[in-house]
């Protein structure tokens, strides 16, 4: 009869509208300033600078300024000028670092290039989206003070991936303090080598 | 006289006559405090003043119920829709939310502020006239409505008359707002608001005039005195609870949504094909009053559908006449407007074609029928015992059966529609 499909339409619409007063499945809307979604944990935008100690981001900076990501970034955002000294990086050995690092973010495309490319797992892609300025300049141009955030905050945001850097800067580290070892032990077996060569004699077969 | 408390009011409720109810306080309270307000001018001056007072009422009562009918229904078509609705906006100093109850306020700020454009091709008086004109038409049929007991603004004895003569002037206007914008989208709307207004004038008119064929007035407080009193105590005299007038309330909302442009008769602001309709070339605060007008109609022939259908100002129950009149007129008033909004939330829009088609082969016989049935009712209002039964059920059957067959003959060839060619 007519009517009879309006009528369960009106049905149709009460029930959602009960339905979204006491099921939260129904009312998917998520406030955003107050409340935030969890990121995906493969979500990335602009890029950061890994320290690996919180307390003193500016002298534990992975980077050394090789100046590869600045010359693959696409859009050339990156600015890095080298330092004149040296410090020692993360295993001891005297490194350059950058006296001067930044991002234009108004010119990031977020391609993460330069993450690809560092051979020092120094640079990674941050999650922070909240970055709406009223200063289209300067408030936009990242330095290296700006960029740097510590090893523990890139675990927060990128566990698996940062695992899996921390596993392989591990080992690294051991084969290089292994080869520095063995180069060590090598060296003192030769000098000792060296050092008993005159005393020793002719055996007795020779 | 008050009731003090539940069991002394259910103790004089059998000798609770209509005069002291209507002598109660609270029900003389509107004019007891607007004779306190006027008692001290000379009295040649007070009719003016009580003119007026009401007109401030009229228009601070409709301009709030207006701003907080936009809030509910974006709220309830948010609930339908799952989501929340407009919660955010701020009480102003004190910074509390409030569910966004202070969201039309912000609405009227934003409204007053923006720019408002006039084409240069537009013809500027009546671009300007249009919104203005459609607003005093729709605020000029408060006049005759009954909200109260003794709420009548102006009770003239042509009163239902002169409220659709009042509505149907608004027409003009929106032909005008079409015209004046000099667009060639407004224009087409404006031709399709006529069409589709004046289709269902004639529907919304048949729909009243069974109404005043048995209330024997054209008055709209001799109307709903007609519908006083209550059937056993139990069941109210009000016309939508007899066949016809039920079918003449469903008529009349039917029509009432069609001459106010809502949902699904929406089509004069269709935005899909129309941009805006005849509100394309509407910018900041006319384009407000549009609105405004709008929803003031919509309120008015709610208000007219309680005068006529539902009772007016009376109670459901002879044990709820201690609330006041005006009350029950409201609550009336509100659960219709969230019906209006229900509505809108499901229904899609029309075609034209349907629209028409609806109008005249449906609505329009069934309203003339629903008036023979009217007659057929006051005829027989002596009959009594059995034959009273005999009354109720030919006065059924004569709705039933042309529901059925129009109904029928209106979907003929028309429904279920056939993809051939989907995969199903």
């Amino acid at each position: 009869m007519l009517g009879t499909g309006l009528l369960s339409g009106l049905g149709v619409t009460a029930k959602n509208f009960v339905g979204s007063f006491y099921d939260p499945a129904r009312l998917t809307t998520i406030e955003y300033p107050e409340v935030k979604t969890k990121l995906p944990e493969a979500y990335r935008n602009f890029p950061f600078l890994v320290a690996e100690n919180a307390t003193d981001p500016m002298g534990t900076l992975r980077c050394v300024a090789c100046q590869i990501c600045e010359k693959e970034c696409p859009p050339q955002c990156i600015y890095i000028e080298k330092s004149k000294d040296k410090k020692p990086d993360a295993t001891g050995k005297p490194q350059l670092f950058p006296a001067i690092f930044a991002i234009d973010t108004s010119v990031c495309m977020s391609c993460q290039i330069c993450v690809e490319v560092c051979p020092f797992d120094a640079i990674k892609m941050d999650q922070v989206y909240e970055i709406a300025t009223t200063d289209r300049f300067s408030a936009l141009l990242l330095n290296r003070e700006q960029l740097a955030k510590s090893n523990a905050y890139y675990h927060g945001i990128h566990p698996t991936e940062a695992a899996e850097v921390d596993a392989r800067l591990a080992a690294e580290r051991k084969a290089a303090e292994e080869k520095a070892a063995a180069a060590a032990a090598a060296k003192a077996a030769a000098a000792a080598a060296k050092a008993a060569a005159p005393v020793a004699k002719p055996l007795p077969n020779a | 006289m008050i009731p003090s408390g539940p069991s002394t009011f259910l103790l004089q409720l059998p000798l609770a006559s209509a005069a002291s109810a209507a002598d109660a306080f609270l029900e003389r309270l509107p004019l007891v405090a607007r004779d306190v307000f006027t008692s001290w001018l000379p009295e040649p001056w007070r009719w003016l003043v009580n003119s007026l007072i009401s007109i401030a009422v009229i228009l601070s009562v409709f301009g709030l119920l207006f701003a907080y009918v936009t809030l509910a229904e974006r709220k309830i078509l948010g609930r339908i829709q799952n989501r929340p609705g407009p919660n955010r906006t701020p009480i102003p100093f004190i910074n509390l939310r409030f569910f966004g109850l202070a969201q039309p306020f912000a609405d009227g700020v934003k409204a007053l502020t923006k720019e408002d454009v006039v084409p240069r091709g537009a013809d500027h008086l009546l671009h300007f006239l249009a919104p203005v004109v459609l607003l005093a038409f729709s605020i000029l049929t408060f006049a005759v409505i009954p909200y109260g007991r003794h709420l009548v603004p102006v009770d003239l004895n042509a009163g239902v008359l002169y409220f659709f003569a009042a509505g149907a002037a608004t027409e003009l206007a929106v032909f005008m707002a079409g015209w004046a914008s000099r667009n060639k989208y407004s224009l087409l709307a404006a031709m399709r608001a006529l069409a589709q207004l004046i289709s269902y004038e004639l529907p919304l008119l048949l729909a009243w005039v069974p109404v005043v064929l048995v209330a024997g007035s054209l008055s709209t407080t001799e109307i709903v005195a007609a519908q006083a009193g209550w059937k056993f105590n139990l069941i109210p005299h009000w016309h939508v609870f007899t066949p016809w007038g039920a079918a003449g309330f469903v008529i009349f909302m039917i029509a009432a949504l069609a001459e106010s442009n809502r949902s699904p008769f929406d089509l004069p602001e269709a935005e899909s094909e129309l941009i805006a309709g005849h509100l394309t070339e509407y910018s900041g605060f006319k384009y407000a009053l549009f609105f405004m007008a709008e929803y003031f109609g919509m309120i008015a022939l709610s208000g007219m559908a309680i005068t006529l259908f539902l009772g007016g100002w009376h109670a459901p129950s002879p044990y709820l006449e201690f609330i006041p009149s005006y009350v029950w007129f409201g609550a009336k008033l509100v659960v219709l407007l969230l019906g209006f909004i229900w509505i809108r939330a499901t229904f899609p829009r029309l075609r034209m074609d349907q629209l028409t088609r609806f109008a005249w082969k449906f609505l329009v016989p069934l309203a003339l029928i629903n008036l023979a049935n009217a007659a057929f009712w006051s005829l027989s209002f002596p009959w009594a015992g059995p034959l009273q039964l005999l009354r109720w059920l030919i006065s059924a059957l004569l709705v039933v059966g042309p529901f059925v067959l129009l109904g029928r003959q209106l979907s003929a060839g028309v429904a279920p529609r056939v993809y051939r060619y989907a995969a199903s």
